[in-house]
């Protein structure tokens, strides 16, 4: 890609990412807030494009606006009362919050702009097969641990959330 | 403009300010989960951005890899639980959750 279409493209995402991720912060609406975060985890995913991710792009798609948006979306529509969903993502001690992330923002600034890093310009290519052996050669072990605790909190999960209905046979 | 790494630093860095910032004030516990989300993803694309233009290789992906793994696991057990909470209190704003059992 030409370097201006690559700027041109780099402040349409970030700019997509950070606006969705100050509704996020910002809307007084939880349901304003769940959406947003499409446009947020979308963002991300076409800056993953941008540094030559492509697996890391259709990962996050399919997990992130896929998986966890939606369970986000149900959890909102089974908690919320609908009579005052305007205001159901109400904000507390929002100066004390500001003076934090400012310190915490300046903090990062200062250290990402002081040190050196030995960054250099790559091309931009695709990386699942290396990925691919990467997971099954070198990474094998953790990938498998990966695969239990998907499993451990998918059953947790359920049997956290489910009803506790007690039959007859038990009640005895 | 030519786009470098400190300019990936600092959308990753405004966007885990924006999540911090959600954390801290928000009342409803969906919120505050939102943000973790936030935070979570400004993580991985540190990952991903330091593995572009500094490291070299594909392990700021892997490691990008087990984020999103863990990000979904968490999501799922903390929806879970709020749906609970709900059940018992009948309200998710955090300052009204001050006991432990009701």
């Amino acid at each position: 890609m030409p370097a201006d279409l690559t700027t041109l493209s780099f402040l349409a995402l970030a700019a997509l990412t950070l606006g969705s991720g100050a509704i996020v912060a910002f809307s007084k609406n939880i349901i304003y807030s769940s959406v947003a975060l499409l446009g947020c985890f979308s963002g991300i995913a076409g800056l993953y494009v941008q540094l030559s991710a492509d697996f890391l792009a259709a990962v996050q798609i399919l997990v992130y606006v896929g998986g966890t948006l939606t369970l986000i979306l149900f959890a909102v529509m089974l908690t919320a009362r609908i009579e005052d969903i305007r205001t159901s993502n109400t904000a507390t001690g929002r100066g004390a919050a500001f003076g934090i992330v400012t310190v915490v923002l300046l903090l990062l600034g200062k250290v990402a702009t002081t040190t050196p890093w030995p960054a250099e310009d790559r091309p931009q290519m695709p990386a699942t097969a290396k990925l691919g052996h990467a997971f099954l050669a070198e990474y094998l072990l953790p990938f498998e641990v990966g695969s239990i605790v998907l499993l451990g909190a998918m059953i947790g999960a359920v049997v956290l959330a489910r009803r506790a209905v007690k039959r007859d046979w038990e009640k005895q | 403009m030519h786009v470098s790494l400190i300019h990936y630093l600092t959308v990753a860095a405004v966007l885990f300010g924006l999540g911090l910032f959600t954390v801290m004030t928000r009342r409803n516990a969906v919120g505050i989960l939102l943000g973790v989300e936030l935070i979570l993803n400004a993580a991985a694309l540190n990952f991903v951005a330091f593995e572009h233009f500094v490291a070299g290789g594909v392990s700021g992906q892997v490691f990008t890899v087990f984020i999103i793994i863990l990000a979904a696991s968490e999501a799922a057990i903390a929806l879970a639980i709020v749906l609970q909470v709900y059940r018992g209190f009948r309200s998710i704003l955090s300052d009204q959750l001050t006991d432990l059992k009701n």
